[in-house]
């Protein structure tokens, strides 16, 4: 059977019948995980509004569970690999890899979601995302979360491959897109992930079932964190990807140099994956000489790496807006900018969320002695609400209004309320972080069903401020699920109910005409921007972004530094 | 559309880095370098750091160790449950306990004075979270970490469990006095 393909007359993108079929099907089971672990999440965090309390301690726990499992690896992984088809056949206008073993991947995914999914609702593995040993869980929950790794490991493996077809058979001219090349680092350090989840998740199934008689506490911590933390770095490879094509989709921005940008990506590759250590600052057994190096990234060159992304993202942007003749003062490109279109505000904020909220916070607390002051407090989830949900959820949901219509060749529908939705979603969710990183600033703790500790034999108070704080986090989560929910439903409404949009797909055994490199530009960047700076708007809003970073590490440093002697 | 398109110019590292971009970098860089060398130097100038020293241990051996400390040092009992208050000598090995959902047993610290603090658990993993300080380690079985600690403040404190441990970790509640 030839490989069948047809051109969306919209955004001109060739899509492969079998690639699109899987990209279909690997987004919507992540949207329906999405909705799942949403909704999960608004029980947590009405649970932990003092005043309402809405769980029982034993069905918290276990609605925890579920939150961090569904949310942190199920959604995310399985949009990922949608991104993955999408950014090696579909941009790179090729047919996909063995499309039969990848439905297997999709078949495995889901079954091992479906798995570890009974495991907890039968209430046997309220063990948290986590599970450190030597806290039980049921075998079926290990087992499932194999599953769904082999699953993802093979679907990483059908981008790689399609990867070979498109050089093989030349369906591409010159390099790799960067979007391409960035979704590359985020299927490396998937690898990376995967097997180490494969290390430490194998033998504590096999602990669980009795064949081996114990898992070593911290060795535990330091293999699972190579794949708990890890996975969330697939996160920042692939939505700092998604933020290069919507640039480019949206305005036609160009990388401003294409060395920087994919260096930024290499960095990734050689240096995210040590991060790991973050959460292993302030155990013991492991040495102050590890936890320097590896909290640090080496020396914060995934940092640096970040840091230039956030130039490089916004700065194209500017670039290509001030080409268009908005060239006026330091941000009339960006006051100008399409903000009633949710692919972009969703992508913005996405962008401005990470770095400000889920960025800042994530480095100061991962300085090793500052640790200290954050570790296991409700602080955590504040962070990475930060940077998976507003980073990498909000980033993957603006590049689903621009890619379901395509796929699915419908209209979007409510697109007034489309809008509304990256702002709900992104603002509400930035105050739950806000929130969440006061309350555990003032110590709460997290994974805490009852701050006022009834029925403990002594009693805590935490100040008021700390009670306020776990208030106004419930409130703002009902703002972020409402804007999820409008997400989930205006995907879940397009696809089933949304206008076709133009005529009937025609799939063609041709061959796509290759895909060309556009013309070297003449003429550079002369004629826009302040003096030597093409981006200046950029540059001024990084600048502030610094200044913030430095003032909250500094003040950091301060208060530990007034606390007991601990040596 | 260059970012979804193959680059311009096929050569692509042999592109010129844009003056914005390098201007940053050169920023961004410096900042992580200071930010790489305060850890090593806070070891060396601040007096916030744990050391890394650690020992195995067996549940059974640590749990000997607390209980020779309780009967030594015991200054009086609280609680219905007469749950000790240990007043150790300065400068001496204190052992704490973290079990199934109690940390056992109370210290009482004098202020400006040193102590080993030697913190492990006796089934599953815990957090020992120092409040309203707001100072957090993890507590492992096994794993016997030892802490230098100088209370620089008196008063009573609280101490709550900051790793989930089953489904009364919200009671796992106890107190540290520092006295004068």
């Amino acid at each position: 059977m030839k490989p069948l393909f047809r051109t969306c007359p919209k955004s001109g993108l060739v899509l492969h019948r079998d690639a699109e079929n899987l990209i279909k099907a690997n987004a919507v089971a992540a949207v329906v995980f999405l909705a799942v672990g949403g909704l999960l999440g608004l029980l947590v965090a009405l649970t932990r509004w003092p005043s309402v309390h809405l769980l029982d301690a034993q069905r918290f726990y276990q609605v925890l569970t579920g939150h961090g499992v569904v949310t942190l690896l199920v959604w995310v992984i399985f949009f990922e690999i949608a991104v993955l088809y999408f950014c090696s056949a579909v941009l790179l206008r090729c047919r996909i890899a063995m499309p039969r073993v990848a439905w297997t991947a999709f078949v495995l995914m889901l079954v091992g979601a479906a798995i570890t999914a009974v495991a907890i609702i039968q209430g046997g593995s309220s063990v948290m995302m986590t599970s450190y040993v030597p806290m039980p869980a049921s075998p079926l929950f290990y087992l499932g979360l194999i599953l769904f790794a082999v699953g993802a490991l093979i679907g990483c493996f059908i981008f790689l491959g399609t990867l070979v077809i498109a050089r093989d058979e030349r369906t591409y001219e010159g390099s790799i897109p960067l979007v391409t090349f960035g979704a590359l680092s985020a299927c490396i350090i998937a690898i990376f992930t995967i097997a180490s989840g494969a290390i430490i998740l194998i033998p504590t199934f096999l602990w669980s079932v009795g064949y081996i008689g114990s898992v070593d506490p911290l060795m535990y911590r330091v293999i699972w964190w190579a794949m708990g933390h890890s996975s969330q770095q697939i996160n920042v490879a692939a939505h700092v990807s998604v933020w290069y094509a919507i640039a480019a989709i949206v305005f036609g921005a160009k990388p401003l140099s294409e060395k920087v940008s994919r260096g930024a990506f290499l960095l990734y590759i050689l240096f995210i994956n040590l991060a790991s250590a973050h959460h292993l600052l302030v155990d013991p057994g492991v040495g102050s000489e590890w936890k320097i190096f590896n909290t640090s990234y080496a020396m914060y060159l995934a940092v640096l790496a970040s840091l230039v992304h956030g130039l490089t993202v916004p700065g194209s942007i500017e670039v290509a807006q001030r080409k268009k003749g908005l060239n006026g003062g330091l941000f009339e490109w960006l006051r100008k900018a399409p903000w009633g279109n949710p692919v972009f505000s969703g992508m913005f904020l996405s962008l401005v969320g990470f770095g400000f909220i889920g960025g800042i916070s994530g480095v100061v607390m991962g300085v090793e002695q500052i640790n200290f002051l954050v570790h296991n407090t409700i602080y955590v989830p504040g962070h990475f609400h930060g940077t998976v949900a507003i980073g990498t959820t909000l980033a993957f949901m603006a590049l689903s209004f621009w890619l379901v219509p395509i796929l699915f060749r419908r209209e979007l529908i409510w697109p007034g309320l489309a809008k509304w939705q990256p702002w709900l979603f992104g603002i509400g969710t930035a105050l739950q972080a806000f929130f969440m990183m006061g309350a555990g600033t003032l110590g709460v703790s997290r994974r805490h069903w009852d701050i006022a500790f009834t029925d403990a034999l002594f009693d805590w108070a935490y100040s008021g401020l700390a009670y306020t704080m776990m208030a106004l986090n419930g409130m703002s989560a009902l703002m972020a699920v409402t804007g999820g929910l409008l997400f989930v439903l205006i995907m879940v409404g397009t696809i089933f109910f949304g206008r076709p949009s133009g005529v009937p797909a025609e799939y063609s055994a041709q061959r796509p005409a290759t895909l060309l490199p556009p013309a070297p530009e003449t003429g550079g960047h002369a004629g826009i921007g302040m003096g030597w700076l093409v981006a200046p708007g950029t540059f001024v809003l990084a600048m502030f972004l610094l200044v913030i970073f430095v003032v909250y590490y500094v003040i950091n440093y301060a208060y530990l530094a007034s606390l007991w002697k601990i040596s | 559309m260059s970012a979804i398109h193959p680059p311009a110019e096929k050569l692509w590292w042999k592109q010129p880095v844009d003056g914005v971009e390098l201007t940053w970098i050169i920023i961004a860089l410096t900042w992580c370098l200071i930010m790489f060398f305060a850890m090593p130097l806070w070891h060396v100038f601040g007096e916030q750091n744990y050391s890394g020293e650690a020992y195995n241990v067996l549940p059974e051996q640590h749990i000997a160790r607390v209980e020779q400390m309780v009967q030594a040092h015991t200054v009086r009992h609280e609680t219905d449950l007469q749950i000790p208050v240990v007043r150790p000598p300065a400068g001496s090995d204190v052992y704490l306990l973290a079990r199934l959902w109690q940390w056992y047993p109370i210290l009482e610290l004098q202020k400006g004075q040193t102590y080993r603090l030697h913190l492990s658990s006796a089934d599953w993993q815990h957090g020992f979270s120092l409040q309203p300080l707001n100072v957090n380690v993890q507590v492992l079985p096994g794993y016997d970490m030892v802490l230098t600690v100088t209370p620089t403040e008196s008063g009573q404190f609280g101490l709550v469990c900051n790793e989930y441990c089953g489904i009364m970790h919200h009671t796992m509640l106890s107190r540290l006095y520092v006295v004068d």
